[in-house]
């Protein structure tokens, strides 16, 4: 066995073992901020993963985007509302835990499936891409993946027009769902326990 | 332009001499441009904090830093002694492995970020091919870090600190990216190598500042920002904020946050200089010099010049941005946050789409001098 593919099993065992402890971590941790921090760890390894693929690309696009992007925005958030309070026990925690548990085994056995059916191994060795991938991307997402690539970008344009109509309701004269005018002064009102309950 | 020096080849012919097989050739060689950029960098930072404080001391016209060594130089040795012995504090009601893990998630991604800078044709320690999107990725990882420190911290001046920092970061990314977006539209390349060689035509008037002035500034002012460098060092403002996120380190783990920063200013300004100010390349092209001497360009004489003059060359533009970088600090007032997030996402944002829509439209009329 050479060096080069011992180092890859090494390197693939590692980050395995990180994505499913670090996986299990967000899910059971108390913390929600540790919860958080595990997530990012996941989304790093998730990339090593790629790495090892050869697809250097979207391993940095997966850096950017999830560690750089989503995940720090998910720790802001959490840090903005660190308020310690007491989660309300739920009535009917049985049935719930029935339900996101065979939502959970569907998925696992769809992802399976595809496992099984999908051909994996490259016609041959000089197929596979490597550095070249960038333009091979960018090739698909202006020919074939052009259409999905463009609804992606409106969902997010969509997102973002929501989030601002949510944060400046005070410039709105007129409620978004309702359609009555808006009190200005019930907007002061609202926003005012998160200036000064904060203890 | 398959010329220079290759010195990863000549080690391992060098070794398979003694008749080892080329696997372990390699395996010795790996690690040594790690460990020769990884001190560059640290040599870097220490000349650094000398210059900070002198120039610092000639902005306030005081003397600065003056018995340790000549004119000062082994006072950056004295301070970092001085972090390395001090007592290691963790305050009783902090979160500990995360104040622990807070500096070095700063500190990695930085450093790793090195494995691009290229100081010459082979004089890197990979030529991959994502290059200079490395860099953008491994940038943003550095938030996770200072919110992590500020947070574990337990303190509100350093929670307030990270989060600061992390706003701050993510403003000033997406301009950031967008003007190296306009330079790769040129290279028709992410390699920091291709990127260099595609300004190497004509000298100084090849230079990509000539073609992107509008990127230039912007990603200048973009790295400022990042580095939290006055005017934009808001994340540790210490009138208002005691030192932001590291209001509660001390020793090592305060060193590390310092090297970090430091790591990252000389970073940014040699990815400046290479993006927009040519590289190694030196300002008459060397071919030229070449000819002028009647010597053939593959002479080993011309060749080891080369490498030298790139070295220099690239250190040298380096430390110009970071001069101006220093007297900026010493210079300016600081930003409110207010203003600092209205100039990124009102100013810099629009301008440098509307510099990447002018950059494609001009690379198109004018395939010739913005790349084909």
């Amino acid at each position: 066995m050479s060096i080069a593919i011992t180092t890859q099993i090494i390197c693939f065992t590692i980050l395995s073992l990180v994505i499913l402890i670090g996986a299990l971590g967000v899910v059971l941790l108390e913390s929600i901020v540790y919860s958080a921090f595990l997530l990012g760890g996941v989304f790093m390894s998730v990339a090593g993963l790629y790495l090892l693929l050869n697809a250097s690309f979207v391993a940095a696009a997966q850096v950017l985007v999830y560690v750089g992007a989503v995940n720090v925005l998910i720790i802001f958030a959490i840090m903005l509302v660190n308020k310690k309070e007491d989660l309300k026990p739920i009535n009917d925690i049985k049935s719930r835990r029935i339900i996101s548990t065979t939502i959970c085994l569907t998925l696992l056995s769809l992802l399976i499936r595809v496992d099984l059916t999908n051909v994996w191994s490259l016609s041959s060795p000089q197929n596979s891409i490597g550095e070249e991938s960038t333009i091979r991307i960018g090739e698909h997402l202006f020919s074939d993946y052009l259409l999905p690539f463009e609804v992606a970008s409106v969902l997010l344009l969509m997102a973002m027009i929501g989030a601002i109509v949510l944060a400046r309701r005070d410039v709105m004269s007129k409620d978004i769902s309702t359609g009555l005018p808006v009190d200005q002064e019930l907007i002061e009102k609202s926003s005012e326990p998160l200036l000064t309950n904060k203890n | 332009m398959e010329y220079g020096l290759d010195l990863e080849y000549s080690f391992n012919e060098f070794l398979k001499g003694f008749g080892l097989s080329s696997e372990i050739a390699h395996i010795i060689w790996l690690p040594l441009p790690m460990l020769l950029v990884l001190v560059a960098a640290v040599v870097g930072v220490l000349v650094t904090v000398w210059l900070e404080r002198k120039i610092s001391a000639a902005a306030q016209q005081r003397i600065g830093p003056e018995y340790a060594g000549a004119l000062g130089v082994l006072q950056p040795i004295a301070d970092g002694l001085k972090l390395l012995v001090k007592e290691d504090i963790i305050p009783a009601k902090a979160d500990g492995i995360l104040f622990t893990a807070g500096p070095i998630l700063v500190l990695v991604p930085v450093i790793l970020s090195w494995l691009i800078v290229p100081f010459g044709q082979n004089l890197l320690i990979s030529n991959v091919g994502i290059g200079i999107f490395l860099w953008i990725a491994l940038s943003s990882i550095q938030p996770i870090g200072l919110l992590m420190s500020g947070y574990a911290s337990n303190n509100k001046y350093s929670l307030l600190g990270g989060l600061r920092a992390a706003a701050q970061s993510i403003s000033y990314e997406i301009p950031l990216a967008l003007s190296v977006l306009a330079i790769v539209l040129m290279t028709n390349s992410l390699s920091t190598i291709d990127i260099v060689n595609q300004q190497s035509g004509a000298g100084i008037l090849s230079w990509n500042i000539w073609r992107q002035p509008v990127g230039f500034i912007v990603f200048w002012i973009c790295a400022l920002a990042e580095c939290e460098r006055l005017p934009f060092d808001l994340p540790e403002a210490e009138e208002e904020l005691v030192a932001g996120y590291q209001t509660e380190y001390a020793g090592m783990k305060f060193a590390l946050f310092y090297l970090g920063s430091y790591i990252n200013l000389i970073l940014s300004a040699l990815l400046v200089s290479i993006l927009y100010l040519g590289g190694w390349g030196f300002p008459i092209p060397v071919e030229l010099i070449a000819k002028f001497l009647n010597l053939p360009i593959n002479a080993p004489f011309i060749q080891v010049f080369t490498a030298s003059i790139g070295i220099v060359m690239t250190v040298l533009k380096a430390y110009l941005l970071v001069f101006i970088a220093i007297l900026l600090r010493w210079t300016t007032p600081r930003v409110r946050i207010d203003q600092l997030l209205d100039l990124g996402w009102k100013f810099l944002l629009p301008i440098s789409l509307a510099n990447l829509l002018i950059t494609a439209g001009l690379k198109l009329a004018f395939p010739q001098f913005f790349g084909g």
